[in-house]
């Protein structure tokens, strides 16, 4: 990347005027977006008067009820329900990819005006509001559906009870929210597959496995990684599904986080929660960073940033 | 990718298929089911989503959402292109920065944007004693979460454009504006519009922003789906449900339409066909 050397003060002048139509949005970015989240850290370290509303003094008790210095005790029940998000998220992210993989796979099989319309169907539930696509599970997962029944059989439910409320409803439910999102970016990778490199690779006399795995896979991995990453860090906040899906036997730290905003009425803590899960996010998007950053020129790959 | 063609991988797909689509269908027939609950079939019927329009909760939330993502689109709208036209082509270092702060919004977890909102609000509200929650404040959000968007399209867009076009332009004398109104902003018309409709779904769709900066008189149509469901879910809603799919599809379709004139534009094909 060239760094812009003005040349002369009249060239700096102009460039610092072409730059005048983006002040309104970055003022706009800087009140709405960054004080809103600064005066969520300063929350944060707020304590509660007898109204229970926050107030001074600063204290940082809310951290540390998160690490451990609960009212009952010592209790890391807060990094455990960070952990177990965690979990479900990677787990929903990772059933999406393995079925978001072979349909990526097929749309890009399809002729080309095909494919549109293929792409237009993935992403119709994905722009339908997600309250109604996850309620719409509670009626498909309840008791005496069809769904249901076969999970009776399988022994994956009690007779009576159905799949919905519960671990399983929130999964299928994750599960099917991410799929478009995984789908669309896996289909821009996989669109860009240099395919004579596999088929190179079957001259030379490999098996269709060790095909995929050496010259097909590597290829898409950045399309993968992205479309995981896509997924995973908004996982992390989900507040919607477990609270329609879980029925109170399933919290993920968005339903505790709301809580404290709600009926806890605890800002502060809430607020700790917050920014907790907002480091976390920081921290995958970090990583992200670091992932895709080309490690030398020896490394790079004809370009497939999806990334 | 003669794989491609096995019967299992295509059961595969079509599984997913059915997987993506059962929740969206099983509200949508449920919506024209004349029975007023469970699932068995009882008949075809009109009679909910024509209740629709007699609801008066419904009709207020439907009002709500309609006038939130219209105002919060045409003010991301300007916010966002001026972003994309300020920036332009800039190569400078700093700006990366920048950049990576007005995606934020987009690249961070919703519920976050929705806490910081309202502890945003509050906050105004108990020293400045100005914002209270309701549509202002949602409004506040959702421009947020769509200015990154607005970003994104129209500067993919603006990116494609010859440089030339506008250096032409002002070679020829044209103040800066009169290259922006002549020039740049009829090129981009089709990537804006593809911008709107996003922001409009965005802001549709939105719950949790919504959720936690909501007050009296301010539900919007998620809310209020959201609600029902708590309190036992009728065919109404299903039938509203069913509306809200289908607005879906035409902005999706919509928006696959736009895109595709996505082509370089330059002085060989003065971007006009």
């Amino acid at each position: 990347m060239t760094h812009n050397a003005p040349s002369t003060a009249q060239s700096t002048n102009r460039q610092a005027l072409a730059l005048l139509p983006a002040i309104p949005g970055v003022c706009w970015i800087l009140i709405f977006v960054l004080l809103p989240l600064a005066l969520l850290l300063a929350h944060s370290f707020l304590s509660r008067n007898d109204a229970s509303d926050p107030a001074l003094p600063l204290s940082v008790a809310s951290y540390a009820r998160f690490f451990g210095n609960t009212s009952f005790g010592f209790d890391l029940i807060y990094p455990q329900l960070l952990v177990r998000t965690a979990l479900l998220a990677l787990l929903a992210t990772a059933a999406g990819l393995m079925l978001a993989t072979p349909v990526a796979f097929w749309i890009a099989s399809l002729p080309s005006r095909w494919r549109t319309t293929a792409l237009v169907l993935i992403a119709i539930p994905m722009w339908t509001n997600l309250v109604v696509r996850t309620y719409a599970w509670q009626l498909l997962l309840g008791p005496d559906t069809p769904l249901a029944r076969i999970a009776e059989s399988l022994g994956w439910a009690q007779p009576g009870e159905g799949l919905y409320p519960g671990l399983l409803a929130v999964l299928l439910g994750m599960t099917c929210d991410y799929l478009p999102f995984l789908v669309l970016p896996l289909y821009a990778s996989v669109e860009r597959i240099d395919w004579t490199l596999a088929e190179a690779a079957q001259d030379l006399g490999a098996t269709p496995p060790q095909v995929f795995q050496h010259a097909i896979l590597p290829q898409i991995l950045p399309g993968v990684a992205a479309a995981a990453f896509l997924t995973f860090i908004p996982a992390l906040g989900q507040f919607l599904i477990p609270d329609l899906l879980g029925g109170g036997k399933v919290a993920m730290l968005g339903n505790i986080l709301q809580q404290q905003f709600g009926a806890s009425n605890d800002w502060p803590f809430g607020a700790a929660l917050t920014v907790m899960t907002l480091l976390s996010a920081v921290g995958l998007l970090i990583l992200r960073k670091i992932m895709s950053a080309p490690r030398s020129d020896s490394d790079r790959r004809p370009a497939s940033s999806s990334v | 990718m003669r794989a491609t063609r096995h019967p299992a991988f295509l059961l595969l797909v079509a599984f997913t298929g059915a997987f993506l689509y059962a929740p969206v269908m099983v509200v949508v027939l449920l919506s024209f089911n004349s029975a007023r609950h469970g699932m068995a079939w009882e008949g075809f019927s009109l009679e909910w989503h024509r209740a629709l329009f007699q609801n008066p909760a419904i009709l207020e939330a439907f009002g709500n959402s309609l006038i939130l993502a219209v105002v919060s689109t045409l003010i991301a709208l300007p916010l966002g292109i001026g972003i994309v036209l300020g920036f332009g082509r800039n190569r400078w270092r700093g700006l990366e920065w920048l950049r990576t702060l007005i995606q934020l919004p987009a690249l961070l977890p919703d519920i976050v944007m929705a806490a910081a909102l309202l502890i945003f609000a509050q906050t105004a509200r108990s020293t400045l004693g100005v914002l209270d929650l309701g549509m202002t404040a949602m409004v506040l959000g959702h421009v947020s979460f769509q200015i990154p968007f607005v970003a994104v399209v129209v500067g993919a867009r603006y990116l494609r454009l010859d440089p030339a076009l506008e250096e032409a332009a002002r070679d020829l004398g044209a103040a800066p504006i009169q290259v922006f109104r002549t020039v740049t902003l009829p090129l981009l018309s089709s990537s804006i519009l593809a911008a709107g409709l996003v922001c409009v779904a965005l802001s549709l769709d939105d719950f949790i922003v919504s959720f936690f900066a909501s007050g009296p008189g301010s539900t919007t149509l998620p809310i209020l789906i959201h609600a029902s469901v708590r309190r036992g879910l009728t065919p109404e809603i299903h039938a509203l449900s069913t509306w809200l799919v289908f607005a879906a599809a035409l902005l999706a379709i919509a928006a696959s339409r736009r895109s595709l004139f996505d082509r370089p534009i330059g002085p060989h094909n003065n971007g006009l066909t």
